[in-house]
């Protein structure tokens, strides 16, 4: 399989905080990989980096094939603009004419059922409904990689039920998908392969079945006791 | 009657028979600092929000003087752009000294740091908190600098009200630069010290019912605009 990613040794430190340590893994192309821990383990430093927003502070990432990405934030921001702008914004910012752009939006928007939204300003809408904007917004770029910060954590069930079917919809069509969840109902329906990030180190990285099902390290065995309760 | 309540009667009937010095006075007045804010705006804004997302060496150097310049005393500023306009000045062969140019040139200076403080302020919050997202979007951080100041346009609305406030109610840097002569450079304010030095306190007064309705009303305009957007 194609390589898509690989870390080798990266750290990333904020101040005196050390937010990863020493990471090293690689992802290929069509892995829907999960990343979990508790909170402050490093997932969201993990997918910035991976998605070029954070540099390490030491050690090297090697983006191995150019891959168009687009990233889903737990809390998507929108403008104060129609839901349809903020969608073409993305699209604009990567070279399209804004007509274009428009056009391809409405599109996005009806693949995420939110068509008769369009014209709706985007910060009226429920959360729910802004995360559906922000992943037609992310999906409108056609990335061949999407990474998804913890993306049903602030929704209501059915809003989370409607989030987490399309973002399956998209890893169907062949898109890798890297995200992070404290959800591990989520994780064993969404990934193929599981890395336990404990502050900020990689560790366990399993497929999904293994994890859940195999021997782990104590330190990820206690995280799923924790969890499943 | 009191001197006070006497005064404030004679303003009252100068303010609605629509005096022809006092509206000479006010609509210079306001020429003069719209024409500031428009300038220092222009500059400000953009300015502002490129600081705002912008890490650079130097920038808390940047920031510190920026802070300071937000406490610049308007006779200072007076001074400082009468020796530029002065005829021995690196301006000076514009000609612009004891001039409405003059006016609006000082009013610039001194409202400049203002609006690039505050709008600095607004955008470093806003990016701090959503910048990331814009970046993640394809957004170079100038583009993100031009995206989170539109966004932020309501907000920002405020910033120019401060800054119009700040123009149309100093007095040192106008009476320096601008020299009070009656019908040409004379302004509510050189005005309203120099009514209050001759002992006409009725006109004072009004210029200062007019200064302070002009501040009321612009801070009620923006409301205005808040709520409709809130509402929205």
């Amino acid at each position: 399989m194609t390589q898509l990613f690989n870390l080798q040794s990266a750290s990333v430190q904020f101040g005196s905080v050390r937010a990863l340590i020493d990471c090293d893994l690689s992802i290929s192309v069509g892995e829907r990989v999960a990343f979990i821990g508790s909170n402050g383990s490093g997932k969201s430093t993990m997918l910035r980096v991976l998605h070029g927003l954070l540099a390490p502070s030491t050690g090297v990432l090697s983006v191995k094939a150019f891959a168009a990405q687009a990233m889903l934030f737990q809390r998507p921001y929108m403008l104060r603009a129609s839901v349809l702008h903020n969608i073409a914004l993305g699209l604009w910012l990567r070279g399209q004419s804004w007509a274009a752009a428009k056009d391809q939006a409405l599109q996005a928007l009806t693949r995420v059922g939110l068509t008769a939204l369009a014209t709706r300003n985007a910060k009226a809408l429920s959360i729910g409904q802004q995360q559906r904007v922000a992943l037609a917004r992310a999906w409108a770029v056609k990335p061949q990689v999407m990474l998804l910060d913890e993306p049903t954590a602030s929704l209501d069930p059915s809003a989370k039920h409607e989030v987490e079917r399309l973002i399956a919809e998209f890893a169907d069509s062949g898109m890798t998908l890297i995200f992070s969840s404290h959800n591990l109902g989520q994780v064993k329906r969404l990934a193929s392969r599981v890395i336990y990030l404990e502050q900020g180190r990689v560790v366990a990285d399993l497929p999904t079945y293994d994890f859940f099902n195999g021997p782990l390290p104590v330190a990820a065995e206690n995280f799923l006791k924790g969890e499943l309760g | 009657m009191s001197t006070f309540s006497s005064s404030l009667t004679a303003a009252f009937s100068l303010v609605t028979g629509m005096d022809p010095l006092l509206l000479d006075v006010v609509l210079r007045s306001l020429a003069v600092s719209a024409s500031a804010c428009l300038i220092a705006s222009s500059l400000g804004l953009l300015l502002g929000a490129w600081i705002g997302v912008s890490r650079f060496r130097g920038r808390g150097v940047v920031l510190a003087l920026l802070n300071t310049a937000l406490a610049l005393p308007s006779v200072v500023v007076g001074l400082v752009v009468y020796l530029l306009l002065s005829r021995s000045g690196p301006l000076g062969f514009l000609g612009w000294l004891f001039s409405f140019k003059a006016m609006v040139f000082a009013q610039s200076v001194l409202v400049l740091p203002v609006v690039v403080a505050l709008v600095r302020q607004t955008i470093e919050d806003a990016d701090n908190n959503h910048g990331e997202q814009f970046s993640s979007l394809g957004a170079a951080p100038f583009m993100r600098s031009l995206i989170l100041l539109w966004d932020q346009r309501y907000a920002l609305l405020t910033v120019l009200v401060a800054a119009f406030g700040r123009a149309i109610s100093e007095v040192g840097a106008v009476m320096i630069v601008g020299g009070n002569i009656d019908g040409f450079t004379r302004v509510m304010t050189t005005s309203i010290a120099l009514e209050t030095s001759k002992g006409d306190l009725p006109m004072a007064l009004a210029l200062g019912m007019v200064l302070l309705g002009v501040v009321l009303l612009l801070n009620g305009l923006i409301n205005v605009v808040k709520r409709v957007v809130a509402a929205q």
